[in-house]
């Protein structure tokens, strides 16, 4: 198969056996293995300068031609060769500063020596290529946001973790990372189900998916006034009916075989409308497919199967869902984060975490307000992270960028047992206790 | 309890937090017959604990209450006893991702400390994982273990009372993750290299002062070490407030005032701009920053053995 990375096209064929981590250079259409370290150009950097002061800019400084260069790499001599080239027809490069040759070197080394490095997937790997290349997808969740999510979650193996994220399944798949296959997790969905593009890209194994749940959003509320049942949703119902007769033995069997492998189709990203529609049309055609050919009964059994067996994974999350105990909340979506927390949190249990992302301030300044109202929480957090990273190298290091502001935003948070009856009074005592100046008081305490 | 597994109800023996408020809050171990003073009166933990459910609200002696909370390495940080200074959840996090530490995954930690990192390695390599640490310090060691005894977790670490730049971490080939918080971590660079499994792992070094980092860093790479990666994490808190500001009067009329775009909104509105005209001023919500924040803890530099 052919993959495109950063102007390259390459086969991965050859990279199959060897160790993560290894290092391959591209040549034209297949991948070459070279060694793990490639020897240091040895550029003698005997001969430098000490300052700038008599380097012009006259744009005639490399002798080579755009052409001559053109034709270097048409000829596919080595990048390595074409950069000792580049140096050698330089005629300031003598005058350059040590710092400065080692500079130009690494950046002409970047245009020109193209090598790939294959890394085993991980939470840091993934959330940091997002950020970097899709951060439209994931809300711009940067990587160390999506750390204190997990370390602020408490998660960890054994837990009952409920998710509800939009970030293409990149949450999921580090709360799934850090629990082990250990525990459950039922992630709430909005739309026709959950997206989990990213979540396959971690390549877990099979039994990891075992325990994992999806309920759809648009049921929370039938589900928390106690009005929830599975027959509500229309598709099924034709199903149950038609496959009453006759098929239960046999679909028992397949059942079986399809309980096996359940992963094989949980990672897939479900094209929500798309499904809908293949379904409505199936049951309008039934009859007629029936009649006409023996194939298209059993992909229909096959379809009235996955249906069955959907939803039986609705009501176990159904259920899971109404011991109202789970272990922490994590919520990183583009929707509004308040009604999505009022309700979600019903379902945990007290004495445990929760942590909501999003992208802006605002919402979460609200959120605060409406969940003091509440009640049922404490230790209330609004945070934000800053990430610096650092160039370190002998005499020359500094801060390389600051990123801020772009990371998102945090509201964590522990629950308590939540003491009905009396809100007004735990309300107040819970200001009191939380406002340690008495002027922020007099401010909460104005009508606004 | 256990620091790795979530209990319902409070146990004699467990360690809990009791939360009085506001950032407020303070570890207790729970004992029949023991008693606990709190600014808001006497807790028994005979029948004030024993057998409630975490998250509970606990009526004190003089009418005041406290919430008892489970236990977990983030309100342990917050509580611990100090013994050294300390590594907070912000760095703990990015420490945990960076190294991609999953359960299962076997680290090696020196120093030990006072345990702040170390229940928090262990919550998450638990239940398969195990933590290798070290701690040259003899007391600091024997207090750990000690703690990991009480908290439950004994199981999934192993103290080492030794010297880690002269002695190393006692284990060579086995882990997948090696993190060092010590005053000359560019001594240990090598053993931490041997601890690591043969088919490689990830490496974190903890340093305050960037000459620390620069020979950690050179050493690094004296050994092999790929994906050399120096960062800084800081956290910034903010606290919701309800600001008001007075509308300047520039001598207008009553009547211009309504047209200043500050309507008045009703009070169930929350979160956006409303105005007392009798006041003369505009409240809003505001996500303020802490007066004094911390600057900076240390740099973190990252690396992988392949």
């Amino acid at each position: 198969r052919k993959i495109t990375f950063e102007k390259q096209w390459f086969y991965l064929d050859n990279a199959i056996g060897h160790v993560y981590g290894t290092t391959f250079e591209v040549t034209s259409g297949g991948n070459l293995q070279p060694k793990q370290e490639v020897e240091e150009t040895t550029t003698e950097t005997k001969e430098a300068g000490t300052d700038n002061r008599n380097i012009v800019d006259d744009g005639k400084s490399q002798k080579l031609t755009h052409d001559d260069i053109k034709a270097l790499k048409d000829k596919g001599i080595k990048g390595q060769e074409i950069v000792q080239q580049l140096i050698e027809n330089s005629t300031t490069f003598r005058d350059k500063t040590e710092f400065a040759q080692d500079k130009y070197i690494k950046k002409k080394k970047k245009k020109y020596e193209a090598v790939i490095t294959i890394v085993k997937p991980s939470t840091r790997i993934l959330s940091t290529m997002y950020y970097a290349r899709e951060p439209g997808k994931i809300n711009h969740l940067r990587y160390d946001t999506l750390a204190q999510m997990l370390t602020l979650g408490n998660v960890h193996a054994g837990s009952k973790m409920i998710v509800m994220e939009t970030c293409a399944g990149l949450v999921l798949g580090a709360v799934m990372e850090r629990m082990g296959g250990y525990g459950s997790i039922i992630q709430m969905y909005p739309g026709g189900g959950p997206v989990r593009a990213a979540t396959s890209c971690f390549g877990f194994p099979k039994p990891f998916f075992d325990n994992l749940h999806e309920f759809p959003l648009s049921k929370v509320q039938s589900l928390l006034s106690g009005t929830f049942t599975t027959e509500t949703l229309p598709e099924e119902n034709a199903v149950v009916e038609e496959e009453s007769n006759g098929l239960s033995e046999e679909k028992q069997s397949s059942l079986q075989e399809a309980e096996e492998e359940p992963a094989t189709e949980t990672p897939m990203e479900i094209n929500p409308t798309e499904e809908q529609d293949t379904m409505d049309m199936n049951a309008e055609d039934v009859e007629f497919k029936e009649n006409k050919e023996k194939e298209n009964k059993e992909n229909v059994r096959e379809k009235q199967i996955k249906q069955w067996e959907r939803r039986k994974k609705l009501k176990e999350a159904a259920a899971l869902l109404r011991e109202k105990n789970a272990d922490g909340l994590i919520v990183a979506s583009k929707f509004h984060p308040t009604p999505l927390l009022l309700s979600l949190l019903e379902f945990v249990a007290p004495s445990r975490p929760f942590v909501v992302y999003c992208q802006y301030k605002e919402p979460l300044l609200e959120c605060y307000t409406k969940l003091r109202e509440r009640g049922g929480v404490i230790n209330l957090k609004l945070s934000e992270t800053w990430l610096r990273n650092y160039q370190v190298l002998p005499d020359r290091s500094h801060p390389k960028l600051t990123m801020s502001g772009g990371g998102g935003y945090l509201l964590s948070g522990i629950t308590v047992v939540l003491e009905k009856g009396k809100p007004d009074c735990s309300n107040s005592e819970a200001l009191k206790m939380e406002e340690p100046s008495s002027k922020r008081c007099k401010l909460q305490d104005l009508p606004c | 309890m256990s620091f790795v597994e979530y209990g319902d109800t409070i146990k004699d023996g467990d360690t809990a937090i009791v939360f009085l408020g506001h950032e407020s809050m303070f570890p207790v171990k729970v004992q029949h017959g023991t008693v606990t003073q709190t600014k808001y009166g006497v807790i028994r933990h005979s029948t004030d604990l024993i057998g409630k459910k975490y998250g509970s609200k606990v009526t004190c002696s003089k009418g005041g209450w406290v919430f008892i909370l489970h236990p977990t390495p983030e309100l342990w940080t917050l509580n611990l006893p100090h013994r050294t200074q300390i590594l907070y959840s912000t760095d703990i996090s990015i420490i945990t991702m960076m190294l991609e530490l999953k359960p299962g995954s076997i680290v090696c930690e020196s120093g030990t400390g006072s345990g702040s990192l170390s229940h928090a390695l262990i919550r998450t390599v638990a239940p398969t994982g195990h933590l290798y640490t070290v701690e040259f310090h003899q007391q600091r060691a024997e207090k750990a273990r000690e703690e990991f005894r009480e908290h439950g977790v004994e199981h999934l670490v192993t103290v080492t009372n030794q010297d880690v730049c002269k002695n190393g971490f006692g284990v060579s080939n086995i882990a997948d993750a090696v993190f060092l918080d010590i005053p000359s971590p560019w001594e240990a660079i090598g053993h931490a290299k041997s601890a690591l499994k043969a088919e490689g792992g990830r490496i974190c070094s903890f340093s305050p002062c960037i000459e620390q980092v620069q020979r950690t860093c050179l050493v690094m790479e004296e050994y092999g070490f790929t994906e050399i990666n120096t960062l800084e994490i800081l956290l910034r808190v903010y606290n919701v407030r309800t600001i008001s500001l007075q509308i300047p009067d520039l001598g207008k009329a009553a009547e211009d005032n309504s047209s200043t775009g500050f309507d008045s909104c009703s009070p169930s509105h929350q979160g956006s701009p409303c105005a007392n005209l009798q006041q003369g001023t505009v409240q809003f919500k505001s996500g303020v920053p802490l007066r004094e924040v911390v600057g900076h803890t240390g740099y973190l530099t990252f690396a992988t053995k392949s």
